[in-house]
């Protein structure tokens, strides 16, 4: 603006009349007048905020912003298989319909009455997840996958009253590190290890860390890598058996054709439902849940908002508001279990549209084309030679492990390689897990179809 | 002027009620909302059938009791309660004070749905996500202008992780010198946001809470008599919710500091300070922003927002990783950070919202942003006057004769000692004119029956009028026909008041349908 009057279109008292009047109505010469008695001299920003030039017209904003967002190589310019966390799944048009209305776009907190839509589709989303979950307490989101994670095993620490949590040798690096932060001075943590052959919980190795000590035990079915855990049961078995509890990320988009964690006894389940209907938004599609049976002891734990349904008098109306408030932040500030805040609300409500929309067959072939063409994927590339892929002996859901170390390329190479044939490579694993060797972790959702792998592998097939 | 275009309205204002069922109870068996991709016989002849693929006892028994609906209908029946959501779009949103609910512009809506934006995978190579790294980079070095701090990040979800992370920055900064188990204090005010003494016992800390004096504002003596060498850090808002200003803010954060304190700016309500003042003319070592509110990012229905998490130099290297740098030729992230606190949330905060972020500043530049501030609080001030001289039983309590800046925490206590009704019953019936319920208090309520507007700068002068008159009918209500206040609300989506019962009792409390289902009502 450097100081040139203009009429802002997102400030309609900015024109200057309008101004005069509203001043004059308060006795006042200008704005400065309302506020000089109030921050003092000391206080104030002395000089101008050296910002760039302001783009007045929409258009030339609109040209500037796209200019610097085509700089930008997205994964539907590329074909790409890159999971670890973040997926690119299929969004029906309905979701993005839905999530874009200004109605859900731009509320906030309104409660019962002026939002009583809102809170009936948080209801729902919480409802149908507790139908794929299989349990009956599912809480408004969580910041993230990782907080959800972080937050159940906070959960556990103080409904055991312990301080010791088993997380599994190979999970997300990324949440391991949320939960190192979140769990610093509260819990301390042990790892067990995996089995070298299967990659699933050596449940040797566990019954040796398990104690009268343990708070809980922490998996990720499918882990991080892809793998499918099948002793779950017997890992629940031998967490309450030692009093302890069994907590269990799940990634959602899995539990159309997988069992669910919660019957194979887990007492918690988490994770992020960014698969159910988000983009990626460069991971800003993330948001995490988590899941409980409905017992106190573990609700009352649950840190964030919860919506209750409410009866009214009119026979078969509900209304919603939020419940149980003493437990978390909002309620009873440090004496909270935890912290909570804006959490990512518009992302519950297209969860629920996208599994309204999937139902339990679209969930279940959901999950069996994500199988079988992860699967294929596994098997075409384990033909490239010097190419391992699924380098251990389980089933996999979505990811599997490619390991290249008889390329004697590193997996760097091999990523810069592919951008040439337009695709993006796995993760690289080798910085966080030497032990996998020269791996990248794959990941096949239903919309990588046979041309996509097959593009691939002719691809590999010319860089290694 | 003449603008008799202006004159406030009255509205014969009625929400969409469409008494629409609970999802789980519609559909027919069979039907279908969506259909995905079919794996090719090609597929399975390669892997073999499904059966061979999962473990057995993975494999799912009984299948999710999802509702099955065709594609229009599921359309339909979440238009329907869109409808019944009182979006910040549809009405003059000034009752949802401290949370800046301003002009959120449809421009940036084109932004972060491209493909540009929704389609990046947070791993990507960096050659190949330059364009949102460049905007990431340069929000931070905005931020940096407008704060007076030397770092950013917008790794923080929401503004209370934020806060979190500040707290966590606290813990590593006295460990590193070796004061980790002395340092075990942090200092806030009651008026802060219940989440910051929350973030602050959620990284360990004990709370001390300092009340307000007759000004509003928290005592310094209580603050003299409390710091000391267990004091890690001072969090407090300025101004507080109330609207009001601290001037003695530099000599709070020196008497922190000078027994070794850090000092966290909550900057939740930074919209009427914007170039005015910053966290550096007032001491401070860290502060944040609140990108879904101050910087025009939608709300969400409760997010997701972005908090922008900013400190001084010697702290930048606990903040979390990575951050974002720029060689001068391309923008890179930077993992090699040994005394970072580590991550808060998996790969690099909400950067849609960042975007939006970016894309405001950029339509406001320098002097718009100071505009921002200053016209919200000339909108703030105009509003209070007319509130106070017109509307029977309002009052705004404390600090008497001291203006506020760009929202107010006001009083019906005295409507309610005249006529009964209270600020509950007003916030129901303010539905039935058309705009969102308003925001009370934080818990606890130290000033009793309470309202906090926040008339941010996108409104008008004729939408602010509006929203007087509106409370000024009301208030005439509760004096004339107090019953249809208490009743109220009449024209919302629900009518008809709900039992709280459900949501304050264990033994009535469901919040799914099934648990609804199996608990209350079998």
């Amino acid at each position: 603006m450097k100081n040139k009057f203009i009429v802002h279109p997102y400030m309609p008292n900015s024109v200057p009349e309008t101004k005069k009047e509203m001043l004059n109505a308060l006795k006042v010469e200008k704005v400065e007048d309302l506020y000089k008695d109030v921050i003092p001299k000391h206080l104030r920003f002395k000089g101008e905020m050296r910002l760039p030039d302001p783009i007045f017209s929409e258009y030339e904003l609109k040209k500037h912003v796209e200019k610097i967002l085509s700089k930008n190589i997205s994964s539907s310019d590329y074909i790409s298989f890159l999971g670890a966390g973040c997926y690119q799944h299929y969004v029906p048009a309905v979701c993005d319909e839905i999530n874009s209305r200004s109605e859900f776009l731009t509320a906030y907190c309104g409660d019962t009455y002026s939002d009583h839509g809102k809170m009936q589709a948080i209801f729902e989303y919480c409802s149908m997840m507790a139908e794929l979950v299989d349990m009956d307490v599912v809480s408004y989101t969580n910041y993230d996958g990782g907080q959800a994670s972080s937050s159940s095993i906070r959960m556990a620490l103080r409904i055991t009253g312990r301080r010791e949590v088993i997380l599994p040798k190979i999970m997300h690096p990324e949440i391991l590190s949320q939960v190192r932060d979140y769990c610093k001075h509260v819990a301390d943590i042990k790892f067990v290890d995996y089995d070298p052959v299967t990659g699933q919980t050596d449940l040797k190795d566990l019954k040796n860390k398990i104690s009268e000590k343990t708070a809980a035990i922490y998996l990720e079915n499918p882990s991080y890598i892809g793998i499918l855990e099948e002793h779950g049961q017997e890992i629940a078995d031998m967490a309450h058996e030692h009093g302890a509890l069994f907590i269990v990320s799940a990634d959602p988009s899995s539990l159309g054709i997988l069992e669910s964690p919660a019957n194979y006894g887990a007492d918690i389940v988490c994770g992020d439902i960014q698969p159910l209907g988000m983009h990626m938004h460069y991971g800003g599609g993330c948001a995490g849940y988590i899941a409980t049976p409905q017992e106190k002891k573990l609700v009352q734990e649950i840190p964030t908002y919860l919506y209750g349904i409410t009866l009214t008098k009119v026979e078969g109306e509900y209304g919603w508001g939020r419940a149980l408030n003493e437990r978390c932040s909002h309620g009873s500030r440090e004496d909270a279990n935890e912290y909570f805040g804006t959490e990512c609300g518009l992302w519950a409500i297209t969860a629920g549209v996208y599994l309204a929309l999937m139902g339990p067959r679209g969930m279940e072939e959901l999950g069996e084309t994500i199988i079988y063409r992860a699967n294929y994927a596994k098997n075409l590339l384990s033909k490239i030679d010097g190419v391992k892929a699924g380098i251990f002996d389980s089933n996999h859901f979505k990811e599997f492990v490619v390991n290249f170390d008889e390329t004697g390329k590193t997996i760097d190479e091999i990523n810069k390689r592919l951008l040439d044939y337009g695709i993006f490579g796995g993760k690289d694993l080798s910085k966080d897990f030497p032990e996998l060797g020269n791996s990248a972790l794959y990941c096949v959702t239903e919309i990588i179809g046979i041309d996509e792998i097959k593009k691939l592998v002719a691809a590999l097939k010319e860089i290694v | 002027m003449g603008n008799e275009n202006n004159k406030a309205r009255k509205r014969n204002f009625h929400q969409a009620r469409w008494n629409e069922p609970i999802i789980m109870e519609m559909g027919t068996k069979g039907e279908r909302g969506i259909l995905i991709p079919a794996v090719e016989a090609e597929v399975r002849a390669i892997t073999g059938e499904i059966e061979s693929l999962i473990p057995k006892g993975l494999r799912r028994k009984k299948a999710p009791a999802l509702p099955e609906m065709s594609q229009m209908q599921v359309l339909r029946h979440y238009l329907r309660l869109s409808q019944e959501t009182m979006g910040a779009d549809f009405n003059i949103d000034i009752g949802l004070g401290t949370c800046t609910m301003k002009y959120n512009p449809k421009i940036h809506e084109v932004f972060v749905r491209s493909h540009k934006m929704t389609d990046l995978h947070p791993y990507q190579d960096e050659s190949t996500v330059q364009g949102i790294l460049e905007v990431l980079y340069k929000m931070g070095e905005f931020c940096k202008e407008i704060s007076g701090l030397d770092t950013f990040t917008f790794q923080p979800t929401a503004g209370t992780q934020a806060i979190y992370s500040n707290a966590s920055v606290v813990r590593a900064y006295h460990e590193d010198n070796g004061e980790g188990e002395e340092r075990d204090e942090i200092i806030t005010t009651i008026f802060s946001h219940p989440g910051n003494p929350a973030a602050a016992s959620t990284a360990g800390y004990r709370v001390i809470t300092l009340m307000p004096d007759e000004s509003g504002l928290p005592d310094f003596e209580a603050l003299e008599a409390i710091v000391s060498n267990r004091t890690a850090a001072l969090i407090i808002t300025n101004p507080e919710d109330t609207g009001i200003f601290n001037p003695r803010i530099k000599e709070f954060t020196d008497l922190v500091h000078s027994v070794g304190g850090l000092c966290i700016y909550d900057q939740a309500n930074l919209n009427g300070v914007f170039g005015i003042t910053r966290a550096k003319e007032g001491g401070f070592d860290m502060c944040h922003f609140n990108l879904h509110k101050t910087f025009s990012s939608p709300h969400g229905s409760q997010g997701p927002g972005a908090g922008a998490q900013g400190v001084t130099k010697k702290l930048s290297k606990y903040l979390p990783t990575p951050t974002i740098e720029f060689d001068g030729e391309k923008y890179y992230f930077q993992y090699n950070r040994p005394d970072s606190i580590g991550k808060l949330r998996k790969f690099y905060g909400v950067p849609p919202v960042v975007l939006r972020a970016y894309a405001y500043v950029m339509s406001l530049g320098a002097a718009g942003l100071k505009e921002v501030a200053e016209i919200s609080i000339l909108n703030n001030n105009y509003m209070l006057e007319r509130m106070l001289k017109e509307i029977p039983g309002i009052s705004m309590p404390m600090a008497e004769g001291v203006r506020r800046l760009e929202q107010a925490r006001l009083s019906w206590e005295k409507l309610k000692e005249d006529t009964g009704v209270g600020t509950d019953d007003i916030d129901r019936r303010i539905v039935d004119y058309g705009f969102q319920s308003y925001f009370t208090s934080h818990h606890p309520q130290i000033i009793s029956e309470p309202f906090t507007p926040e008339p941010v700068e996108t409104y008008s002068k004729a939408d602010i009028d509006e929203y007087v008159e509106a409370f000024k009918e009301i208030a005439n209500e509760a004096y004339s026909t107090p019953e249809v206040v208490k009743t109220a609300p009449h024209n919302a989506a629900l009518s008809t008041i709900a039992d709280p019962e459900g949501l304050v009792n264990y033994e009535k409390f469901a919040c799914t349908w099934r648990g609804f289902k199996k608990y209350i009502q079998p």
